[in-house]
């Protein structure tokens, strides 16, 4: 038997592995991502869509909240994986446009774990369950469409309204939004 | 253990560990050979050595007792069950006001309560949570786990941690040894693991009988047992029905109430007896009956296997203990054999295998094979493929949009995808960790002999 430990070895934290022996394999982002979208389990308000299925890193979401300010919209959201997954999280941009405090007018979401908070471990199930969040609990406190976020924490009711005639398709100030109803 | 103080228990100098300085500091004739006797050993042991539990169950709870009596002070643990009221007959860290609680948070409180100079640090959450940064911070890695699959899932992480120089020689450091323990009724098993050098849990799956799944032929149309009406119930009746618009929740009476009933109905009508509430909860939860000595027992060795393994005082298991108190006390010591061609624990530099007999095959028999065979047991594999530089999905079930596009590829040769002798194929499934990579091989005289 070895002897595994020297008394006083102390582990380093997060040192990298080096790895022998790098013969061709599937890029890391690869194994990743087929690892992830083979373990997908995802409430039965979303769904994904892959044009091309044998791209597991473009894809999209499709939400349809069941409860809340947006029940009853269906929001498509494009997932783009770079070849830097797990190290860098995905992008994504929510394709429908949408009256909400957390997605502007080009589509960029405002959802912690798709930036700052994103970490390795996460995976796209948490991102999608995390946009999914967003639908529940809009949150003003971190906005990206300044005026709805302020309408929502000015007046509730206005606020509810305004999404229900973005969704029917209309206008909410100068500002058209097309219809989204599932 | 001294009722004196709880100061007195912080250093290695108190007198508290006085009976582990005997084994530690001074030589025998049952040491280990290159056991060195030293104060630095118990000094290592309580300052750095960094222990992972995983699970706070039954055996959990014996091992964190164990363990924080030993001496360890950095000791992690985890575990995504909630306290439930028939734990507390065994999981004796637990009270009736727990119920409902973190069975990690519960423990390390408890512990930390209870042994002074210890931390327990609690994880709440899957072992799937976390990656390998947080995996490669211990020293040791001990599990009481009652899943298969999590247990295989922690080894492919351990293995995953492991490097290898240009030479494909090991790098001893990288090794985070495993302990395993499990218990069922009274029978248990304990064993050592050193990644990479002995044998790990996927080499020996073969070990672990495969789950009870009656066929769906005999429990529709001709039961012969009570278990086979209720899985009736379970697996055609509840479905269909669909008596609470949910699936069906173990822990729900109103659910199980429902089974009972039904089940009782099928029994009768089939004059077979036995169904009772007690059996229909076993069937639906897979409930295996615990008892509290025999985790005691597996507990134990565990955590002597750890100690041993934390201090080189003495060899460890070698490998493989299994223990069976029904009728007096039998126990027996084996061997189990690192198998070379294990694709968990293969360095990854070297390519595993897979050998078909033809890549006439389908598949569909392919994916059949990979779930059958005693070296995969795979439960949802999804397969993708690289041929020249272009990936391709072969089959994914569990993504409808892309099971659909893929279904057609089921009946299709290998040869029909492309897929020949030498093909690397990509599979993710829910026991391993990490995507693995396996190389086909086909023999080329078949393709021969079938023109």
């Amino acid at each position: 038997m070895i002897k595994l430990f020297s008394l006083k070895q102390q582990k380093k934290d997060g040192e990298p592995t080096p790895r022998s022996g790098n013969q061709k394999k599937a890029s890391a982002a690869q194994l990743r991502i087929t690892k992830d979208i083979n373990e997908l389990n995802l409430p039965k308000t979303c769904n994904t869509e892959f044009p091309d299925p044998d791209d597991l890193l473009n894809f999209k979401v499709i939400i349809c909240p069941d409860e809340g300010f947006y029940k009853g919209g269906k929001f498509t959201f494009s997932f783009k994986v770079g070849p830097n997954y797990p190290h860098e999280p995905p992008k994504v941009k929510c394709e429908t446009p949408v009256y909400h405090p957390n997605i502007d007018l080009e589509g960029n979401v405002c959802l912690n774990i798709l930036r700052e908070d994103w970490k390795p471990v996460l995976t796209i199930n948490s991102i999608v369950y995390g946009l999914q969040y967003l639908f529940l609990e809009p949150n003003p406190e971190d906005p990206l469409n300044k005026e709805a976020a302020e309408v929502l924490q000015t007046n509730r009711r206005l606020f509810e309204c305004n999404v229900q005639k973005a969704l029917r398709g209309g206008y909410v100030g100068s500002i058209f939004f097309e219809r989204c109803m599932k | 253990m001294s009722n004196s103080s709880s100061s007195q228990g912080h250093d290695s100098s108190s007198h508290r560990w006085n009976h582990l300085k005997k084994v530690l500091e001074r030589p025998g004739p049952f040491c280990h050979p290159e056991f060195e006797c030293s104060p630095e050993t118990l000094n290592f042991l309580m300052s750095s050595c960094k222990i992972l539990v995983v699970g706070a169950g039954g055996l959990g709870c014996e091992l964190l007792k164990n363990l924080a009596m030993m001496g360890f002070k950095h000791i992690h643990v985890i575990d995504m069950d909630t306290i439930d009221l028939s734990n507390l007959n065994r999981q004796f860290l637990f009270r009736q006001k727990d119920i409902g609680s973190s069975k990690a948070e519960v423990a390390a409180k408890f512990i930390n309560a209870r042994v002074p100079g210890c931390n327990v640090v609690p994880h709440f959450c899957k072992i799937q949570d976390f990656d390998s940064d947080f995996y490669r911070q211990f020293h040791i890695v001990v599990c009481g786990l009652d899943s298969i699959i999590a247990r295989r899932w922690i080894n492919g992480m351990l293995v995953s941690l492991l490097s290898y120089d240009d030479n494909e020689e090991l790098d001893p450091s990288s090794i985070i040894p495993m302990i395993d323990g499990g218990t069922e009724g009274f029978k248990g098993s304990a064993r050592v693991i050193l990644p990479g050098m002995s044998a790990c849990v996927d080499c020996t799956l073969d070990l672990y009988p495969p789950q009870v799944v009656y066929p769906l032929c005999t429990i529709a149309s001709t039961p012969r047992l009570p278990e086979h009406c209720i899985e009736y119930v379970k697996v055609i009746q509840w479905p269909k029905e669909n008596p609470f618009d949910a699936s069906i929740d173990g822990d729900d009476p109103t659910h199980l109430n429902w089974i009972f009933e039904k089940a009782s109905e099928r029994a009768t009508q089939y004059g077979i007896l036995g169904v009772t509430y007690r059996l229909v909860q076993g069937v639906v939860k897979n409930i295996i009956p615990a008892v509290a000595s025999t985790n005691a027992v597996v507990a134990a060795a565990c955590a002597t296997e750890v100690f041993k393994m934390a201090t080189s005082c003495c060899k460890p298991l070698n490998n493989f203990m299994i223990f069976n108190d029904i009728d007096g006390i039998y126990t027996y010591l084996y061997e189990a054999e690192k198998n070379e061609n294990c694709l968990a624990c293969k360095p990854s530099s070297i390519p595993k295998y897979l050998k078909l007999t033809s890549n006439e095959m389908k598949l569909q028999e392919l994916i059949q094979l990979l779930m059958d065979s005693p070296t995969f047991r795979m439960k949802n594999p999804g397969l993708a493929v690289n041929i020249e530089g272009k990936n391709r999905t072969l089959y994914m079930s569990t993504v409808p949009s892309i099971e659909v596009k893929t279904r057609e590829n089921l009946k299709k040769k290998l040869s029909e995808l492309d897929i020949h002798d030498g093909t690397k194929i990509m599979i993710a499934d829910a026991t391993t960790p990490n995507t693995i990579e396996i190389v086909l091989s086909i023999p080329t005289f078949m393709e021969m002999s079938n023109e």
